[in-house]
């Protein structure tokens, strides 16, 4: 406990830094998932390449991708952007998926009768296909969250600060409450940011709040349908 | 005015869901495609706006050929009501409502503004303004579906099965609301329903399809019902079954109207002074005739 007192400045420094690993990889991966579970989507034919190739990059080991990555790209291995780049790749893997099934759940009849009032075929996807994928999208970027949140302290191995240095410096100098804080401080961190998402998705999704949906409501509609 | 020309239409399955099609649908009066599914009702209406375009022939709308246009922007004219209402869920009522005049570029004030006072001309109360779909009956959600369909006032109104999947008092209800509205409005609507109580009631003229997209008859619904042209047409009014043919029998507490089968379809109205007893009698119309609201159309055999 006196280890995690006295080195509080120090666990600070290395959750800014694991923040500023899986932030924006989380962000990335939503980002660059988008177009790519459109077209798994959109067109049947693409649907099983994508979504097969797309998920074999999950098979890779992180490790040698974290080492392999800076020959391809050409960064530095211990620089953020290139833990950034092998967690969106992760990420990605994940999301291509959720985003063409979250597209494929959207309701035909809604998409149907967007399109039968004139939205064009850019607005039916921004303004209803998105949006009502949005419950679904939610869930698989909590999942990507928590997983980038976990995967990013294997970056200590190779050098790349974050929480998991906490780890790998704790067992070289055999500092148990410096492991265990570095344990504890990944599972909160996790926690906040998939809270933050679910927060988010409320924000930003006001109709799937429960009362929007309630039964009480559904029904005192019924009754003022019966007395007008 | 909207004019079939020799419309054809052959889905890429093969399917030939309507064939050689040609029709007026005058200004300002209600046409309505009645037939069984397959009949290619559905089709006609959206090649209408364009959901569907045909193989072969064409459509006009005031001369138009619609081909030429736009389908967005056709489509942002005409309105267009579906069953299940297809609203948003992921909007608000008025939203939903302001939605397609904001598409064409009204600023969301203005839209919204017209939008709540829409929900007045459907019958709706303003409160319900800020709910979801979701927390709205299937009544309601197909008057928002309705006043969504008026919001760009447009000269068109398509209606696919608008009121299929509401029960059966709430349906009576909207159709009585949509002839109030078409009394008021004057549009031109195209109405899809394979109920021929729901055609009768609604249309000025009334197109009975059978499979294939092919014209059975034409005519307002007196014509049909006096003249049924084959016996397709008179098993679908129900003409065969007796369900059309009615007289009055006297059943001791008054005198009733009695269809062909025996069924009491209702009574007499503004009758002699001998039938007022009738007339007065407990029982509507309604309650006897099931849900088809066929106790309309037993009045006199008028469905009006």
């Amino acid at each position: 406990m006196t280890w995690i007192w006295s080195n509080l400045d120090l666990i600070w420094d290395r959750t800014f830094d694991h923040l500023v690993l899986s932030v924006p990889s989380i962000v990335l991966s939503f980002i660059v998932a988008l177009p790519f579970g459109w077209l798994a989507h959109r067109y049947r034919a693409s649907r099983a390449v994508i979504l097969t190739s797309v998920g074999l990059l999950y098979a890779i080991p992180s490790l040698p991708l974290f080492i392999v990555l800076p020959f391809i790209v050409g960064t530095s291995i211990r620089s953020p952007l290139n833990l950034i780049i092998a967690l969106t790749l992760y990420g990605v893997a994940l999301m291509v998926r959720v985003v063409a099934d979250g597209l494929g759940a959207v309701d035909r009849d809604v998409r149907q009768s967007a399109t039968a009032v004139g939205f064009s075929g850019w607005t039916v996807f921004w303004q209803v296909e998105l949006p009502l994928a949005g419950p679904v999208l939610l869930a698989g970027l909590r999942v990507v969250a928590v997983s980038t949140v976990s995967l990013a302290t294997v970056g200590a191995v190779i050098g790349a600060q974050s929480l998991g240095s906490l780890f790998t410096d704790g067992i070289q100098r055999g500092i148990q409450a410096e492991i265990i804080a570095g344990i504890i401080a990944t599972v909160l961190l996790a926690l906040a940011l998939d809270g933050a998402l679910v927060l988010l998705g409320r924000l930003l999704m006001p109709w799937t709040r429960p009362s929007a949906i309630g039964t009480v409501s559904r029904t005192s509609a019924a009754l003022a349908e019966a007395t007008p | 005015m909207i004019e079939f020309r020799s419309v054809t239409k052959r889905f890429p399955d093969g399917t030939l869901a309507v064939d050689d099609f040609s029709l007026v649908l005058p200004s300002h009066k209600t046409t309505v495609f009645v037939g069984t599914s397959g009949s290619g009702k559905t089709t006609l209406l959206r090649m209408i706006n364009r959901m569907v375009d045909p193989t072969s022939g064409c459509i006009e709308i005031d001369g138009a050929d619609i081909s030429t246009l736009d389908p967005v922007k056709l489509r942002r004219g005409i309105g267009y009501v579906m069953q299940n209402s297809g609203l948003l869920p992921h909007r608000k009522v008025v939203d939903n409502v302001a939605t397609v005049p904001m598409l064409r570029g009204m600023p969301k004030k203005k839209a919204r503004d017209e939008a709540l006072a829409l929900l007045d001309t459907v019958g709706l109360d303003r409160s319900l303004a800020g709910r979801y779909p979701s927390q709205l009956s299937g009544g309601q959600q197909q008057r928002v579906g309705v006043a969504r369909g008026l919001a760009v006032n447009p000269n068109i109104l398509l209606m696919d099965e608008p009121f299929g999947a509401v029960d059966p008092i709430v349906r009576a209800e909207l159709q009585q609301e949509l002839l109030r509205l078409q009394r008021e409005l004057g549009k031109t609507v195209v109405f899809v329903t394979h109920d021929i109580d729901e055609a009768f009631l609604l249309g000025d003229q009334v197109v009975i399809l059978r499979t294939g997209g092919k014209i059975a008859q034409i005519g307002s619904p007196a014509e049909i019902l006096a003249n049924p042209v084959d016996e397709f047409v008179s098993t679908f009014v129900g003409a065969d079954r007796g369900k059309r043919s009615l007289h009055v029998e006297n059943h001791g507490d008054g005198d009733v109207v009695v269809d062909e089968t025996g069924r009491l379809a209702g009574v007499l109205v503004g009758a002699p002074p001998s039938l007022a007893a009738a007339a007065t009698a407990p029982f509507e119309p309604e309650s006897k005739a099931g849900p088809q609201g066929s106790g309309a159309s037993a009045q006199g055999g008028d469905p009006r």
